[in-house]
């Protein structure tokens, strides 16, 4: 559990962090190591060998976060802990999701975008970014671009990132009135990564449902994302707000959403029927729970 | 947690706090990577086998040996020149070796050792090892290894069942012929480890001198010591000629590293190439791959049980799944219970079937209940089984066929020898403070309400101190050889006093973390009437140094029985030498003096007293004053040797374990309707292991006990795909951690001591490690009893259970009459 021989280098300039990108593409290809709590048993293990590690720790315009535009905007270098400890609250769904993430060592180690890069189907950062509309901004060869995180994920551990792009930060964006949350996940021990989780945000305007965003993870090689809008919108006119009714009301649509986006072909910790059983539980539960959120008179 | 009577005058029975702790807490611990012992010592990578089963075409060990940095490459060729195979526990016609030699026989299998300056060098050259495999079926099932057309491992072999072998005691057929009921399950119990914190680590060293070979050693190895006439067999030299170190602290193993006699035995031939001491420190992948495991066991269990509930006879087949090679001591955890096989219950017949079989598994050993986990698996499920067949509430049907108060010492047919214990008191106790009547009550009503609420209970005798004589069950009784029987328990002990008084004690029980040290130097305090501070436990082993025998190691439990008795022994006579100096100081009569305080004092008038360590420096500087004919012998070592741990009888009995401690717990789980996931909502634990000698240490190992068993009841298996590719990394192989283990325990004790220990002491490491997964399982069956469903294998998540509950319900659909 060694890893094999590779360069290191930890520019300090952005402009640099590409540089060395292009460099090392040419040379069996360069890696992006931020908080590197994933990449580095990847390195031991040797099942991954690029030439170089190009390190962006310390590029001081990659550490910010900052309120922009509506958006909380995270930089690529910031770790999960301080999001989770400095930021309690600003996004309530990202709050709700990053004690998920691994245990407190590892989050004191990784990023946000780390995890957003890295496309782990099974994480808890692409789920939100997906449920909430985040976009990554992403440095080039060619100059900057936007990505909606919908369109960043494209199969497990794979995003459309080019070999010599790096995420630079992701723009979630903040709250809205109206806005609820619910966040879940089943794994089979703390700290897992999830058989099946959910990440749910309902928007209502005077009680009617405007929005009902759903991502599932565990359940396939990214993130699914559906709208619910219609069927939750349908399950409270017929339950009113008892929870315990919306939540028969929607079994139907949400046992038909699961059977539709649970793809993977399970394992040992769980068959693809189980997580159908899991998701559709969760999604049920999380869902109201968004639903009766989203009531609440902002605090 | 302890109600018992603290006597304040006495260390032994106080919650002292461990003196292992402060250096393991501040990072200061001392583990064999800490240490540099010998100059110039290489570093070592092993080229392991990516397949499960294949022939060895050849090795190319040229590109790797011309690798810049390497001093040697070895490969199966430079094994079979320099080594025998391990001598086995039994005749069988497998040759095991450190590496694959004709054939790899399991993925993780060792190949080939690169030895050279940095392990980052060793691992880029071990690439360039090219092994020509050609690629054979593999079977990794234990049922479909005992077929005669099964893929065979050893090519020498006439099939892949190791040994088989029945023992009859009594008319089993007769009794399931007159039983009011015949009750039979068959139940798979899986292979996991206890995943020690500290992988193996071995420096060998190999010296040839002008009288032969010498091999040093460093290993974190802590017995049992009849591995090192094994070790050394492979070698071909005399345990002379072996000098084994192992360090202070080694961070855990729980039986696991008994298994790393083969990387010595590899890393002193790598180490003969290389000219050099060469290192090898195993990784997590390497640990998970290859190490050892307990086993996994298919076992058939049949009762023959009377109308009122009482089991009459027992009917037992185990089939033990022992991996590609019978790595001595197994076939041992099929053997381990021989003498406790009926565990608590008064059941005078029974019949056994033992088979060991080889597979495309790594090799199993030692692990934590060793054998007890499985054993009681079966035994306690069924035990539910008969009583959902008589119609008896689990518990009460336990409380039928217990050994009853008042019989110990208790002869079990298999020739167990139950030391003490008083099981129906344990089980009132059980009861009283599970509040057992309103928790089944509450229970029943909840299940009414559809709610997947239960309980289950487990009954169980905790053996420690094993007997070693029981490995010889495996050979048949007319292949044992006169005068090379085997059996024992001993546990060597020196204990030294120095000219200031402070005495030595040099263990040789090699512990793992379970804190010997605390202990030892409560014991010998109280012996010798001192305050703590003058007694120094030493636990690092050096064979050339340490008294060890072949019963040596922490193993079964044995410190507390056997190492404390041999600390009583060995006090004794240094108490002696102590009080005939005293009586020269005091000019009084040895036999009228006490050892207390720090003191040696007349008892009938304490006023007259010297310090012990004036009587120790007495010993010392002034030996010419002592009576005549007294020896200044102020170090002792003591052997105990219990007389009650002798070889198997002509009819294959045999007392398996010295001492018989005693469990009950009580476990109730909530599953949840929806995703199944388990919730332990209750846990009451009643224990049973004869005198404490400290109440901390004990709880602790309860705890430790039981999260081992919550791992393989609810988390841990080394699974193995068909084509036997195993579970590699901790992505699969899921430990319990601090955040599982939350459960709410309350755990009460019962003190029963053991008439054939100096203190009354048994061993306590491992009862719930045997009793906690079935109790769990119990648990579940029991949440799930309107469900129709059968628990009969390990682990158990929510999955498992929604396949469990489906294909109940495709059962059922099936089972349908067409319209």
């Amino acid at each position: 559990m060694k890893a094999a021989p590779f360069a290191y280098v930890r520019p300090t300039r952005l402009g640099d962090v590409v540089a060395e990108l292009v460099r090392a593409d040419e040379d069996g290809g360069g890696k992006v190591i931020a908080g590197g709590q994933s990449l580095v048993p990847v390195l031991a293990m040797r099942l991954g060998r690029p030439s170089t590690l190009v390190d962006i720790t310390d590029v001081d315009e990659l550490k910010q976060v900052d309120l922009i535009d509506g958006s909380l905007r995270v930089g690529a270098a910031v770790r999960q802990r301080r999001v989770e400890r400095d930021f309690r609250g600003v996004v309530p769904l990202l709050s709700q999701a990053l004690p998920w993430v691994g245990h407190r060592e590892i989050r004191s180690r990784g990023t946000v975008c780390g995890s957003l890069a890295h496309a782990d189907p099974a994480a808890e950062m692409p789920a939100v970014a997906s449920c909430l509309g985040a976009t990554l901004e992403v440095t080039g060869p060619g100059g900057a671009r936007r990505i909606a995180a919908e369109k960043f994920f494209s199969g497990a551990m794979t995003t459309c990132l080019g070999p010599t792009e790096v995420v630079t930060a992701v723009r979630i964006p903040l709250p809205r009135q109206g806005d609820g949350f619910g966040f879940a996940e089943l794994a089979r021990r703390h700290g897992d990564f999830a058989v099946a989780g959910v990440a749910v945000r309902v928007r209502t305007r005077g009680g009617t449902v405007e929005e009902a965003a759903v991502t599932a993870f565990g359940v396939s090689d990214r993130p699914r994302y559906r709208d619910l809008r219609d069927e939750l919108q349908g399950a409270v006119e017929r339950a009113g707000v008892d929870a315990i009714g919306i939540a028969r009301e929607l079994g139907d649509a949400v046992t038909a959403m699961a059977d539709q986006i649970v793809t993977t072909a399970g394992d040992s910790h769980g068959s693809s029927q189980y997580r159908r059983r899991v998701l559709r539980a969760l999604a049920t539960r999380e869902l109201v729970h968004a639903y009766q959120s989203s009531l609440e008179p902002p605090r | 947690m302890i109600d018992a009577v603290v006597n304040k005058e006495r260390f032994v029975g106080q919650p002292l706090a461990r003196i292992e702790d402060p250096a393991l807490l501040t990072g200061r611990g001392r583990f064999l990577d800490d240490l540099d012992p010998l100059p110039g010592t290489l570093v070592a990578a092993i080229v392991r086998s990516p397949h499960a089963h294949a022939r060895i075409r050849g090795v190319d060990l040229e590109r790797a040996r011309a690798h810049p940095g390497v001093a040697a490459v070895i490969g199966p060729e430079e094994v079979l020149t320099a080594l025998r195979p391990f001598p086995l526990s039994l005749r069988a016609p497998m040759p095991y070796y450190p590496t694959g030699t004709d054939k790899v026989r399991f993925v993780g299998e060792p190949v080939a050792v690169v030895v050279a300056t940095d392990r980052y060098t060793a691992e880029d050259a071990a690439e360039l090892v090219h092994v020509d495999y050609e690629l054979l079926p593999a079977v990794v099932d234990t049922k479909l290894a005992m077929k005669p057309d099964a893929p065979r491992l050893h090519d020498t072999a006439n099939s892949n069942i190791a040994s088989d072998r029945v023992f009859n005691f009594g008319e089993v057929d007769a009794a399931l012929e007159r039983a009011a009921h015949v009750v039979t399950e068959e139940y798979s119990f899986p292979r996991y480890s206890s995943t020690p914190m500290e992988c193996f680590s071995v420096i060998a060293e190999w010296r040839d001198e002008a009288d032969g070979p010498r091999v040093t050693a460093y290993a974190n190895f802590h017995g049992p010591f009849s591995m090192v006439p094994v070790l050394t067999g492979a070698l071909g030299i005399s345990p002379a000629q072996l000098r084994l170190i192992v360090p202070q602290d080694i961070g855990g193993s729980f039986g696991i590293k008994a298994g790393i006699y083969p990387y010595i035995a590899l890393l002193a031939v790598a180490s003969r190439h290389a000219g050099r001491p060469v290192r090898w420190t195993e990784d997590r992948i390497e640990h998970l791959l290859a190490s050892s495991a307990g086993s996994d066991r298919i076992m058939r269990f049949t009762a023959a049980v009377d109308a009122q509930g009482c089991v009459q006879a027992l009917d037992v087949d185990f089939m033990e799944n022992v991996g590609a090679y019978l790595r001595p001591p197994e076939p041992a955890t099929l053997y381990r219970c021989f003498g406790n096989i009926t565990g608590a219950y008064r059941i005078d017949t029974v019949r056994l079937r033992s088979r060991a079989v080889v597979t495309n598994k790594a090799p199993t050993g030692l692990n934590r209940g060793f054998g007890g986990q499985q054993l009681y698996f079966g035994l306690e499920r069924l035990m539910d089984k008969v009583a959902h067949t008589v119609g008896l509430d689990p518990l009460e049907l336990r409380r039928r066929n217990l050994i009853p108060s008042g019989s110990f010492p208790y002869a079990t047919p298999t020739g167990g020898i139950y030391d003490s214990g008083d099981y129906e008191k344990a089980l009132a106790m059980l009861v009283e403070s599970s509040g057992y009547r309103a928790l089944r009550a509450e229970q029943a009503a909840a299940r009414g309400r559809g709610e997947l609420v239960g309980s289950g209970i487990a009954v169980i005798v905790e053996p420690s101190a094993t007997n070693i004589g029981y490995v010889g069950l495996a050979t048949p009784q007319e292949e044992r050889k006169i005068g090379r029987e085997k059996s024992g328990s001993t546990e060597h002990v020196r204990v030294t006093v120095d000219p200031y008084g402070v005495v030595s004690v040099l263990l040789g029980t090699v512990p793992q973390g379970q804190g010997h040290a605390t202990v030892a130097r409560q014991v010998v305090a109280d012996q010798l009437g001192l305050p703590l501070e003058m007694v120094v436990p030493k636990v690092d082993m050096d064979t050339s140094t340490t008294p060890w025998t072949v019963t040596s190691g922490s193993y079964s439990s044995r410190f507390s029985p056997l190492l404390t008795s041999a600390i009583v022994e060995a006090t004794e006579r240094i108490a002696q030498t102590i009080k005939v100096a005293a009586a020269v100081l005091l000019s009084a009569d040895p036999a009228e003096l006490e050892l207390a305080g720090g003191n040696v004092r007349v008892a009938t008038a304490p006023e007259r007293s010297v310090k012990f360590r004036h009587a120790a420096g007495l010993v010392h500087w002034d030996p010419g004053s002592l009576p005549d004919g007294v020896n200044a012998a102020l170090y002792a070592e003591a052997a105990f040797t219990p007389p009650e741990a002798t070889a198997p009888s002509r009819t294959d009995q045999v007392n398996s374990s010295l001492c018989y401690g005693f469990v009950a717990e009580l476990v109730q789980v909530r599953i949840d309707p929806e995703t199944y996931e388990i919730c332990i909502e209750k846990v009451n634990a009643i224990h049973d292991a004869g005198t404490v000698l400290n109440p901390l240490l004990i709880e602790g190992q309860v705890h430790g006990a039981m999260t081992h068993g919550l791992g393989g009841a609810l988390y841990e298996e080394m699974a193995y795909t068909d084509a036997g590719q195993p579970t590699s990394t901790f992505m699969d192989y899921l430990v319990p951690t601090s955040a599982e283990t939350g459960f709410p325990l309350v755990a009460e004790r019962l003190v029963t001591p053991s008439p054939v220990t100096r203190l009354g002491a048994k061993g306590s490491g491992e009862g719930s490690s045997m009793s906690f997964p079935v109790a769990i399982a119990n648990a579940v069956a029991d949440a799930l009893s309107g469900y129709g469903v059968e628990i009969t294998s390990l682990p158990l998540h929510g999955n498992v259970i929604d396949a469990l509950l489906s294909t109940r319900a495709d059962n059922k659909r099936n089972e349908q009459p067409c319209p």
